[in-house]
């Protein structure tokens, strides 16, 4: 090969698959050497494929402070998503990346408040930060996660949740499920409500995902509490192929959510035609 | 400026050939002129322009961009990269030369697209100047003008000679090579010709087609248009429009399983189909509506926003003449652009 | 020269909008040149009187669109079907594709549409206007006077061999009823059968392996109505927008052509919207030829509720050997 070429990928292998949720696993992937494919910052994705089913964009869930592998939690919703699924430890996959823009860790978000607001698997790409931003806990103030999923058993990463997170100094752990279930003494309803409800303070930034609904209702009810679409991160997620700019499935307005994004300040997706 | 009698071209591109592989619009079986590659028999067509745009010598319809063997767990990839061969792609037009400007501004910029960048680097464009443009042409609203063709050689076809002027290092090493073939010349005739263009310029139907109302940082003036109902209203949702286009330039990678293995391969795709934006939970463009308006609010908006208010149009007039239900790009500017001047 | 008029059609349309018969009108909107035609819902008089055309350049078929517009439009649609098109209409409604109730078919008779490309392969390029009177009288750039045909001679092919100026359908009929026409619709058909495999073989090779896989034929195709198209779904295995080799582009027609065997009624939409100029309808008409041979003669969309050959198993059904020892005798 001449010249490094995007569309070409590494082969990956995985090396560790965790059952999360009842749908939703997550894949440790390294080099067929045995490391890390590439750096990579929080925030942005990677294409991974499986030769003859079809290739897609995720997250990397894991913080680049994780020098040894990435990880990519995934939801079974489609034919790549399910065929990995049924992918054992050492099957080989391909990998290319890293892919847009990150989170602003390194600048905007030194000094801040946090406030990271997830539901279901929109906790995938926050996790990269949280633990980022966990492990230069210095740099920031006060941190606060909301999460919600439908029940307990969905709820993404709750042992690393339990165990680290919520163990952390300066760091407060608000979790919500749907509905109330037996084994649950925790919140019960959904993450647009629980946000207002919590009524955090407007010296905080923002950093949401979850699905579009989610969203749309977790922002309004952030500027009912004060909050202005510039403190406001998210998100998003189109269908893409390329990964670079150009084969133009992810364009909404001038922007190409691949390359533009996949990071939006809230105040930047108004001027978007609502079409994401 | 040098030239050689009409008659005396197939030595010229006997010559040509020679050096590298030579393509130029032929005749084909059912009228319509097609890219075909040049071999003692074959004839200059006389048509004004190819059905199928140029665009296919650089991104092709399909190719290849690796193959991958799988065992038990395990995958190879397999580099199925030729080497690119030198190529000369003879008779462009003014407009499908522009395309190629606008095709270079995605697949060149960074991340550089090397499949793309390798085919570039080998093809050398010879031009022509249009003596008898359509009425579907509207070349002069984007700026081209058809007598004074891009490209690495600018040609002028009259009844009895054919002109040509090298314009870069490629074009003068090209005419180099049919030097013999060729005589220096003076600028008189094709001076002619360009006035008689400018003159039938001015008579063309679609003269009077701007882009004022269009360009960067308009998304919003029209992108909630009542206009785009009525004017998608019959639009098949065909890919007619986007594959015809020289400046089109949206793909697909598919995987395709040979029985012997899998082949991961690059098509044209259109924005214009309903599985572009679908993902496993959703689309974001349902209707056809707004799978219309994304084409010619990227043509007109989105891409010269990104690219220097230059327009992803060359008003080639495929679009207007293949269309099936004539619905074009022409008609949605004066509709869009004339309600909001 | 078509028989009737722009006005009279305008006319019958505006007194069905004004009585409240229909709520909208399906029609021919004029476009940029005297040829190009769009299918248009017109809502009102004013738009009609505006932009509604009626010449030799109207043939695109209105039948598949009221799938779709039929459903929507909260009273009738008023749509202008030639004879031809009224076969699809049937077709349409054999297949309970659109409700009958919610159309007003006025047929019109035709006199056969012409095909730009063979006005422009005697005049040139450059059309400014092309006057549809007794003949055509076509002016260009280029040309000081204009240029006098025939529409006779510039007819579309599937004009040149049209099969019916019988309307099958209508609530409502303009001008005098046609007949079924003696074609000789069969006759490329008859070539390509008299041709060895291998000549036949490289005459598809040629005509398929200029297709650019723009869907346009089936997006057109008023017998492809299905809601999800098997190209079109990821999980088929043959969702292609492009050919992956020779073998593949071939297929997509092919398959195209069993799917609408015995439901295709020769319209020549598929031909007549084919940027690459591919003779696609006599994929079809190879599949009319052979049904007509081995079943009895049978045009499909000819009545309402037909049963097609081959969705209808009698006793009488020739044996599938049978075929095969007629393999030699034009089949």
């Amino acid at each position: 090969m001449n010249n490094v070429e995007t569309l070409i990928p590494a082969v990956g292998v995985i090396t560790d698959v965790r059952i999360d949720t009842p749908d939703i696993k997550t894949f440790r992937v390294v080099t067929t050497d045995g490391k890390k494919a590439f750096d990579h910052r929080p925030g942005q994705c990677a294409m991974l494929s499986i030769p003859g089913v079809g290739e897609a964009m995720f997250s990397i869930t894991s913080s680049p402070t994780n020098t040894e592998y990435m990880e990519f939690s995934i939801k079974k919703c489609g034919c790549v998503t399910e065929w990995l699924h049924q992918a054992e430890v050492g099957q080989q996959i391909t990998i290319r990346g890293p892919y847009g823009n990150p989170f602003p860790v390194d600048d905007v978000f030194v000094g801040k408040n946090l406030l990271f607001i997830a539901g279901g698997v929109g906790l995938a790409p926050l996790r990269s930060v949280i633990n980022y931003c966990r492990h230069y806990r210095d740099r920031y103030g006060d941190i606060d996660i909301v999460y919600g999923s439908r029940s307990k058993a969905d709820l993404l990463d709750y042992k690393e949740i339990i165990d680290e997170w919520a163990t952390d100094a300066g760091v407060n752990v608000h979790l919500t499920i749907d509905n109330a279930q037996p084994d649950w003494d925790g919140h019960v309803g959904f993450v647009p409500n629980y946000v207002k409800e919590l009524g955090f303070d407007t010296n905080k930034t923002a950093i949401l995902c979850g699905p579009p609904i989610m969203i749309k209702f977790t922002l309004e009810g952030l500027i009912s509490l004060g909050f202005d679409k510039t403190q406001v991160y998210t998100t998003l997620e189109l269908r893409m192929k390329c990964g670079v700019g150009k084969c133009g499935r992810c364009n909404v307005g001038a922007k190409y959510v691949c390359k533009d994004g996949p990071v939006f300040r809230c105040d930047e997706l108004e001027e978007l035609p609502n079409e994401y | 400026m040098r030239k050689c009698s009409l008659n005396s071209i197939n030595s010229v591109f006997a010559e040509i050939a020679k050096a590298a592989t030579l393509y130029l619009p032929v005749d084909g079986k059912d009228g319509s002129a097609v890219y075909t590659k040049w071999e003692e028999g074959k004839v200059w067509s006389n048509a004004l322009n190819t059905v199928r745009s140029p665009k296919d010598f650089f991104f092709p319809q399909t190719e290849n961009l690796m193959a991958f063997k799988t065992a038990g767990k395990n995958i190879e990839i397999i580099d199925t990269r030729s080497e690119s061969e030198d190529f000369v792609i003879f008779g462009v037009r003014a407009c499908d030369v522009k395309s190629f400007e606008i095709l270079d501004r995605v697949f060149l910029s960074e991340p550089v697209d090397t499949f793309y960048a390798a085919r570039r680097a080998h093809g050398v464009i010879v031009s022509v100047a249009c003596t008898k443009p359509s009425e579907t042409c509207f070349c002069g609203t984007f700026g081209i003008n058809p007598a004074e063709p891009a490209g690495d050689i600018s040609a002028w076809k009259t009844e009895t000679e054919v002109f040509f002027r090298a314009n870069t290092e490629k074009g003068v090493a090209l005419l180099s090579k049919i030097e013999g073939l060729t005589e220096e010349c003076t600028d008189e005739a094709v001076d002619a010709q360009k006035e008689k263009i400018s003159a039938i310029m001015k008579k063309l139907p679609l003269k009077d087609v701007t882009t004022d109302a269009f360009g960067g940082g308009k998304t919003m003036d029209y992108f909630n248009s009542p206009a785009w109902d009525e004017l998608s209203q019959s639009c098949l949702g065909c890919g007619t429009c986007t594959f015809v286009c020289p400046t089109c330039q949206c793909y697909d990678i598919k995987d395709f399983n040979t029985g012997k293995g899998v082949i991961r391969y690059r098509c044209w795709d259109s924005c214009m189909y309903s599985e572009f934006t679908r993902m496993a939970h959703g689309n974001n463009r349902l209707s056809q509506k707004e799978r219309f308006r994304q084409r010619f609010m990227h043509k007109l908006v989105y891409y010269p926003e990104n690219n220097d208010g230059l327009f992803s149009c060359v008003g080639c007039g495929r679009c207007l003449a293949k269309c099936p239900i004539s619905m074009n790009i022409v008609k949605v500017m004066k509709k869009i652009g004339g309600e909001n001047k | 020269m078509q028989t009737i008029t722009r006005d009279q059609l305008i006319e019958k349309a505006v007194s069905l909008l004004a009585d409240g018969t229909v709520s909208c009108v399906l029609g021919w909107q004029k476009g940029e040149f005297d040829y190009d035609v769009t299918p248009v819902l017109f809502k009102n008089a004013d738009e009609l009187k505006a932009n509604f055309v009626w010449n030799d350049f109207c043939g695109a078929n209105f039948s598949k669109y009221l799938v779709t517009k039929a459903e929507k439009a909260t009273g009738k649609v008023l749509v202008f079907l030639k004879p031809c098109d009224t076969y699809s209409f049937n077709q349409l409604l054999t297949e309970h594709r659109f409700n009958r109730e919610k159309v007003y078919a006025v047929g019109i008779p035709c006199e056969g549409m012409v095909d730009v490309a063979k006005v422009k392969a005697i005049c040139g390029d450059g059309i400014v206007s092309i006057d549809c009177g007794e003949k055509l009288s076509v002016t260009t750039l280029y040309g000081d006077e204009p240029t006098v045909i025939d529409a006779k001679d510039v007819l579309a092919e599937r004009c040149i061999n049209c099969k019916s100026k019988k309307h099958v359908a209508y609530d409502e009929l303009l001008g005098e009823e046609g007949e079924v026409i003696a074609s000789d619709r069969f006759d490329e058909v008859a070539k390509l059968e008299a041709m060895t495999p291998d000549e036949r073989f490289a005459f598809w090779q040629g005509e398929l392996s200029r297709c650019i896989r723009c869907n346009a034929c089936r997006d057109a195709c008023p017998a492809c109505t299905c809601e999800k198209c098997v190209f079109d779904n990821p999980k088929s295995g043959v969702e292609n927008k492009s050919p992956a080799n020779s073998f593949e582009e071939k297929m997509f027609h092919i398959i195209r052509a069993f799917h609408v065997a015995g439901r295709c009624t020769d319209c020549g939409e598929c031909s007549r919207v084919c940027p690459q100029n591919i003779p696609l309808h006599l994929l079809n008409r190879k599949f009319i030829k052979d049904i007509n041979c081995f079943y009895g003669e049978y045009q499909a969309g000819a009545e309402v509720g037909s049963r097609a050959p081959l969705v209808d198993y009698t006793t009488d059904d020739l044996e599938p050997g049978e075929v095969f020892d007629r393999r030699d005798n034009n089949a």
